[in-house]
């Protein structure tokens, strides 16, 4: 009996442990294999090629992946410009301002907009967005749009990357310890003066951090973005242009190119890009989150 | 004196003005979906497999899909309890705590759950190419698997940590080992594995990137595990794109199908959890 007992923890044991070990390792195995699928193409051409070079033809051999990145980039950025400020004034809001009431009213309504998957917010984005931009927005400013633009794929996922910085920045105005803030009051500043020169000032480096992590988001969201910003291979000028981000390459693509090796390398080292710049982001914002909530633990 | 008091008047406004806002375009969006779809919402779509000229608006519905993803969430759930439950216990109750090990895998975990799917997508796709498994329901469950563990992790573990200490320390000085310890303490966790399994499912019902290319896409129900499988998202993305206007339509249907079951999921998690923090007082 107590040996079958002992028996039992014992192999339990080791296979937790094979377990935690795995899912390290997990994170490794998956750079590793995207990185040789990706070699053929790096050995083809030169890294710096294929970071900078606009030109995009995969059946005469020409991969220049500039279009995709700008792409990339102008989305998450038109969305952390929409997103950051509101997410800000309505974590403020919560945590400070709002009845206990309101904020589990807010609860839910994070949460599902959390929720929602991405092909919803395509759906809507195509429907609503799409013809707003084609015929109210872009009309007062250029000549022709067509409505799947770079502004359309902004703010489709601008308002997905919404509850990840609410949840992330109420946390972080959380960390602030309660007697900073009565300080303040209790020197006669008005909520709004404490909020501005106590929290926002003390909570900086994770507003960085919680805007990184959902840039990092921004820059993977794939069927959303797709459904509504045009894909077509051009660096956007402006806002009103069609764009043609870096997932939605990898997704719309994956079909044709298993006939072509170097194509498919091609979209295999985008996915690795895609992998690497996700995880420097993501890693450095965790890092900052993680010194808080220490600071936090301790304080 | 007046000014700061104005100041704050301003931004109270403001502040209340973007929680509207936000609270605004969730209606908004639901509302849209619901507006579109219901009008072409029957018994049909919910029980009946694509007929014969499905896509050019004849008759038929999208229960293969509605079918494929529930066989591919509940295989990828149950592939990532068998993972997750006991690293979560190993990291809480058998790592010493805020153990570099315990830190180390978090820190991982936390690194998984950013990674974007279409990223998993492609990884899974890599494997299978390399494994010799088609697009199937097998592909789409370990993609999937991959996609919600960390989510799953993540969500068990942060309640993991608020369990009490004094639990376990009393299993353990009445002379449990520690793997009967876990036994009864997952049991005292299992409303917050529960709001962790119905997130994990939400996130991958939803998801479309990850099988676009590891479950494939068929009007069948999948009869074994390698046959390809549909998927509601994946439904909704071929219907939409269809220039026939009755496939269109039913593309909303079938958005306002899968919102429903999101709706209900979210609500079922949030009535665990509360009844979970009701259990630790």
């Amino acid at each position: 009996m107590r040996r079958i007992r002992a028996f039992k923890d014992r192999s339990t044991r080791h296979f937790m442990l094979g377990i935690a070990i795995f899912t390290i390792l997990f994170l490794v195995i998956m750079g590793l294999c995207l990185f040789f699928k990706a070699l053929p193409i790096m050995k083809e051409k030169s890294l710096w090629v294929l970071l900078t070079s606009a030109d995009w033809k995969p059946f005469k051999g020409d991969f220049g992946f500039l279009p995709f990145i700008i792409s990339t980039f102008y989305v998450s950025l038109i969305a952390i410009i929409i997103a950051l400020p509101l997410s800000l004034l309505v974590s403020v809001y919560l945590n400070s301002y709002a009845s206990v009431k309101v904020r589990r009213f807010f609860e839910p309504v994070v949460d599902l907009l959390s929720g929602i998957p991405p092909i919803i917010y395509g759906v809507w984005g195509t429907l609503t967005i799409v013809p707003l931009i084609a015929n109210n927005i872009a009309p007062r400013f250029v000549e022709f749009s067509s409505g799947y633009t770079v502004l359309a794929g902004g703010l489709v996922l601008a308002v997905m990357i919404i509850p990840l910085l609410i949840s992330i920045m109420v946390e972080v105005f959380r960390s602030i310890p309660r007697e900073m803030t009565d300080a303040s009051l209790s020197m006669g500043a008005t909520k709004w003066q404490t909020v501005k020169k106590v929290i926002l000032r003390r909570s900086f480096s994770g507003i960085i951090a919680a805007t990184v992590l959902a840039l990092s988001r921004a820059f993977g969201e794939t069927m959303a973005v797709l459904m509504v910003c045009g894909n077509i291979t051009q660096i956007p000028h402006s806002v009103f242009d069609a764009c043609y981000p870096l997932p939605a390459l990898i997704a719309n693509n994956y079909g044709e190119m298993l006939s072509m090796p170097s194509y498919e390398s091609a979209l295999m080292f985008s996915a690795f890009l895609l992998f690497i710049i996700v995880i420097m982001f993501n890693g450095l914002s965790r890092v900052i989150l993680n010194q808080i909530e220490k600071r936090y633990q301790f304080s | 004196m007046k000014i700061k008091l104005l100041e704050e008047k301003v931004f109270k406004i403001i502040m209340v003005g973007a929680a509207v806002i936000i609270l605004g375009v969730l209606l908004f969006i639901i509302g849209t979906v619901l507006y579109k779809g219901l009008p072409s919402l029957s018994w049909d779509m919910i029980t009946k497999l694509p007929g014969g000229g499905f896509y050019l608006g004849k008759e038929g519905g999208v229960l293969n899909a509605i079918v494929g993803s529930v066989f591919i969430i509940f295989g990828s759930l149950a592939l990532s309890i068998l993972i997750s439950v006991p690293l979560v216990m190993y990291i809480n109750f058998y790592l010493p705590q805020n153990s570099g090990f315990s830190k180390t895998i978090r820190f991982s975990l936390d690194i998984l759950f950013g990674i974007p799917s279409i990223v998993y997508g492609a990884f899974g796709f890599a494997l299978m190419v390399y494994l010799g498994i088609r697009a199937s329901l097998l592909g789409g469950i370990i993609t999937v698997g991959m996609l919600i563990m960390p989510i799953m992790m993540r969500s068990f573990d942060e309640v993991a940590r608020l369990l009490s200490r004094d639990l376990p320390d009393a299993l353990l000085s009445l002379g449990a080992t520690k793997y009967e310890m876990t036994r009864v303490l997952l049991k005292q966790l299992m409303p917050g594995l529960m709001t962790a399994i119905l997130l994990a499912i939400g996130r991958g019902i939803g998801d479309a990137a990850t099988v676009l290319f590891t479950a494939g896409y068929t009007d069948n129900i999948p009869a074994s595990l390698n046959q390809p499988a549909a998927t509601l998202p994946l439904a909704i993305f071929f219907q939409l794109g269809s220039p026939v206007p009755e496939v269109q339509n039913r593309a909303y249907a079938s958005a306002v199908i899968l919102t429903v079951i999101i709706l209900i999921l979210s609500f079922s998690a949030r009535y665990f959890s509360s009844k979970f923090s009701k259990n630790k007082i």
